[in-house]
């Protein structure tokens, strides 16, 4: 029998997760919404089935989440089963940490230090995180099993060999691991497999009239009354999508009139710039911004 | 003047996917995945041709495309052309370096297949990285400098291929460009690999003259350039070659059991991921190790039950019966289950700075079993830099970072186990520091040292006892062992003579006489002389099974390989008979004129010359042939054997 590509990716995925829930004492599923964490629960529903997955939703929460993204997650998890943590940390909280005033601040304290905080709150030992190896070069080394210090360091010189389908779940109290269970998965695997199993996404993925300002070359949804207009500045509809979903006033749409999933892969396959492009974290300290967040502890 | 070979980026139909994108995606559910890894040395090109893959099949967009270019002039090797190496190396501290240092996983697809490629260092002190990409390949890409030819490197990358088990070679000669596409460079180039990879065992390969940088036969073939070449493009044999999968489905079924579902008390369930074959509602299977059988009831998933699962998959099986089965055991067919032992040899490459400690416990995992074991002093390293040759043994009391040995390892409890040339899921583990949690350690074990435990018998209704009463005798291994030249055969013969005189029932098998048959594939380095014994042990075994009283006759100077013998047979049934002979009284008598060649230095690894002999501790009967004739040292063991029970 013939096992087509996505067919060995979801029991790559599976086995990896089954794996996780064996062996972690305390394991957790990064949920950020997004398509690849949409894929990412959808593979742990299939992995324990008939049973629910046997850990929790975690989400990190910037409180700047598009509006459609709260709401998709909120029934998600509930149809899953699953009980979902949200983590809002109360630092920024305190100090109305915002993307408008805060700039690079805002994600180092919402997600990397929120996560951190939330990890070490809870005790997990193992969190599940929707990150690909196609998606920027630093993560095209990292393992599918990435151990963490206790203090979520990350050393991308001192990390296991991971040989065969075999994965080293051993740490020492305090320290964690960090599983990617679509390591192997690329973007397009990623929307073939939405697709092939019918798995609902925000609908912030596809082509619609949108209100929108453009700012330092991004495209930006005004997404709720919090963003502040320039003296002049006037929201324009426009037909967009977008291609990752992050925080709203971090993450550029793309003009687009493709309304279905299948125009989606259409322009994805047709266009010439990449997924992460939108994001305006990985921009800065040049090619390895990503690798030193990383090492400070980003997912 | 040459041609550009590849002007455009040149996998996808581009039209069809701006004209018929659900007829597109429809023909793309159905990809195969192919993995594998390259290997070549620091300067062959090989993030370069990685590169132009990707490149080829649009896994680089406009704005990569665009800090490639800027990089290019920045650091980049190849002048203002582009250079693709920039794409694919990843980390900052080897980018200022201009190395790769790790294993990188790269991702692109043609009409017919998707590829993971295991992006490996060729820098001589990364064997270990080498090893970790190769374990998950169907095929390695071997890169050769044209102008260069096969180096040590080359050797050594083939070598640990073919170690891991990786079948499909391809030696892909590249910078053809730099040679003027010279047919005869290439040619020799074949010839001189050849000649190197059937001295090491490789069967077959299949080379490809190309340029990563220029794009000569990487998408089609012949290029322009190379009007000579006759066989496909490299990426034509990805997309064709047989991938492992397909091998494994045809072997019997055998599921690691990861993790046992109770949602409730009406449902258990068995998790895993097929390791091999395929299975059925109503198929019987065995649970291994405990040896129970049941009936496969339903295989439940997500989206309904299934009517067959095959190797490859992730299901959850569900038994007819209530039995015992937990996360480390193994649901196999009942007719062929693997086996469990608690005592192995293996190969194991040592992936840490703190050598291997023999004799210390190290968390051993192999499938879903994680258990302590112990590895013994290495039998021999093996030396992968030879020049010339890798692969030659080297005498080893440990293993260091990056080192490959030979071992004996012992685990605490008996674990299900194949051999890894039959079985990568269930002959692969990794070995793990107890102190540090480090993974320090890989391995792949060739064959159990003890009777296996568990093994399910054909029942038969004429036991051993039946054949042993009707020869009314108790089954004996007489193991005569001793140097060259000890009298060991001479005095067995003489045993053999007397037993059968009193009506008992024998054979003697003779050391060289079993190397004219059975054991006429072995040589004798150290690991044939291994096998030597293992399966003369074996064929006694079976021997006194069927009631014989078994007389051998073999140096067999290593106790663990005596010891290994003695525990395959029925407790008192092994008779250790030490023939002991000084050296220099069996080095005068020389019946064969070895011991001349030995000193000689013409015969290499003799015993008591140049390779030890381990006298044994604790024979059951000691035989001094200084002072004994060989009828008295008969009639001597025949009077100590006759009143055992």
């Amino acid at each position: 029998m013939h096992l087509t590509h996505l067919e060995r990716l979801e029991a790559e995925s599976i086995h990896i997760m089954r794996e996780v829930a064996a062996e972690a004492s305390r394991p957790v599923m990064l949920y950020s919404v997004g398509k690849d964490s949409a894929v990412m629960l959808h593979l742990a529903r299939k992995a324990f089935y008939p049973s629910p997955p046997p850990f929790p939703l975690l989400h990190v929460d910037t409180t700047w989440k598009f509006r459609d993204m709260y709401a998709l997650r909120d029934r998600m998890a509930e149809t899953a089963g699953m009980e979902l943590l949200v983590w809002r940390n109360p630092e920024a909280l305190e100090r109305g940490i915002n993307p408008f005033d805060h700039g690079p601040l805002h994600t180092d304290m919402w997600k990397t230090q929120g996560l951190k905080q939330a990890l070490d709150h809870y005790g997990f030992d193992a969190a599940f995180g929707g990150a690909r190896r196609d998606e920027e070069k630093s993560r095209a080394k990292e393992r599918i099993f990435s151990f963490r210090t206790a203090s979520h360091g990350w050393d991308p010189k001192n990390q296991r060999p991971e040989l065969w389908n075999l994965y080293n779940a051993k740490k020492a109290k305090g320290e964690s691991i960090r599983v990617f269970p679509l390591s192997n998965w690329t973007e397009l695997d990623i929307w073939q497999y939405i697709m092939a199993e019918g798995i609902e996404i925000v609908p912030l993925y596809l082509a619609a009239p949108r209100p929108t300002v453009e700012r330092d070359g991004l495209l930006l949804m005004v997404d709720d009354e919090r963003f502040p207009l320039e003296p002049g500045e006037e929201p324009v509809m426009r037909s967009i999508r977008f291609r990752t979903l992050g925080c709203y006033p971090l993450t550029g749409a793309v003009e687009s009139e493709a309304a279905s999933l299948s125009e989606v892969v259409q322009e994805m396959l047709l266009t010439t710039t990449s997924e992460r492009q939108g994001r305006a974290i990985d921009k800065d300290e040049g090619g390895a911004g990503m690798e030193k967040k990383k090492q400070e502890g980003y997912f | 003047m040459t041609h550009d070979a590849s002007p455009e980026p040149a996998y996808r139909a581009d039209s069809l996917i701006a004209e018929d994108i659900d007829a597109y995606l429809e023909q793309h559910q159905n990809k195969g995945l192919l993995r594998f890894i390259t290997c070549g040395s620091v300067d062959d090109g090989k993030s370069t041709l990685i590169g132009r893959l990707l490149y080829d099949s649009k896994m680089i967009f406009e704005d990569q495309l665009a800090s490639l270019e800027s990089d290019s002039k920045r650091v980049g090797t190849q002048g203002q052309e582009l250079d693709f190496a920039l794409l694919v190396d990843g980390l900052a501290a080897e980018r200022e370096q201009g190395i790769t240092i790790d294993v990188a996983y790269r991702f692109f697809a043609t009409e017919k297949r998707k590829f993971i490629v295991a992006d490996t260092p060729g820098h001589e002190q990364y064997t270990r990285n080498m090893v970790t990409g190769a374990s998950t390949a169907d095929l390695a890409v071997i890169l050769v400098d044209a102008r260069k030819g096969v180096l040590v490197q080359t050797r050594r990358h083939s070598y640990l291929a073919h170690l891991i088990g990786i079948r499909h070679l391809v030696l892909a000669v590249n910078k053809m460009d730099l040679v003027d596409y010279d047919r005869d460079t290439f040619e020799a180039i074949v010839a001189d690999y050849r000649a190197f990879a059937e001295e090491i065992g490789i069967e077959d390969f299949t080379a490809i003259p190309i340029s990563g940088f220029k794009g000569d036969n990487i998408t089609a073939a012949p290029s322009p350039n190379t009007p000579w070449y006759e066989g496909p493009s490299l990426v034509e044999h990805l997309e064709t070659v047989e991938i492992a999968n397909a091998a494994a489905q045809a072997r019997g079924f055998r599921m690691p059991v990861q993790w046992v579902n109770r949602p409730n008390l009406d449902f258990r369930g068995f998790s895993g991921l097929i390791a091999g074959g395929t299975v059925k509602p109503g198929d019987t299977v065995r649970i291994v190790p405990s040896g129970k059988t049941s009936t496969i009831k339903s295989i439940v998933t997500f989206d309904g039950e299934r009517e067959e699962a095959v190797a490859g998959q992730s299901v959850t099986l569900t038994l007819a019966d209530e039995i015992d089965c937990s996360r480390g055991d193994v649901i196999a067919a009942a007719g062929d289950p693997p086996q469990a032992s608690d005592q192995f040899e293996a190969t194991i490459v040592w992936m840490s700075d703190e050598a291997l400690k023999p004799g210390r416990g190290y968390w051993l995992k192999l499938a879903a079993q994680t258990v302590t074991a112990t590895v013994q002093e290495p039998k021999y390293e093996i030396n992968v830099n030879a020049v010339g040759s890798p692969g030659e043994h080297l005498a080893a009391r440990t293993l260091g970072l990056n080192a490959i040995g030979v071992a004996e390892l012992r685990t605490e409890r008996p674990i299900v186990f194949e051999p890894y040339a039959d079985s990568r899921a269930l002959g692969g583990f990794i070995l793990i520091d107890k102190m540090t949690n480090a993974t320090v350690g890989a391995g792949m074990l060739h064959f159990s040292l003890r009777r296996a435990q568990n093994v399910h018998w054909q029942p038969v209704t004429i036991d051993r006892e039946d054949h042993a009463g009707l020869k009314n005798q108790r089954p004996r291994v007489l193991w005569f062992t001793g140097l060259s030249g000890s009298g060991k055969s001479t005095i067995a013969n003489a045993v053999e003579q007397k037993l059968n005189l009193m009506n008992r029932h024998t054979f003697l098998l003779d050391g060289d006489n079993v190397r004219h048959g059975l054991n006429k594939d072995l040589g004798f380095t150290e690991a044939d002389r291994i096998e030597n014994i293992r399966r003369v042990g074996e064929v006694a075994r079976l021997m006194t099974d069927a009631g014989l009283i078994v007389l051998t006759a073999f140096i067999s100077p290593f106790r663990a390989e005596r010891r290994m013998v003695r525990e395959m047979m029925e407790d008192g049934e092994f008779i250790e008979i030490f023939v002991d002979t000084p050296l220099d009284v069996a080095e005068a008598r020389d019946v064969k004129g070895l011991y001349k060649k030995a000193r000689e230095g013409t015969l290499k690894n003799f015993t008591g010359i140049d390779s030890p002999y381990e006298e044994p501790e604790n024979a059951e009967i000691r035989v001094n042939t200084v002072d004994m004739s060989v009828e008295e040292a008969a009639d001597y063991i025949v009077s100590r054997i006759l009143p055992l029970k």
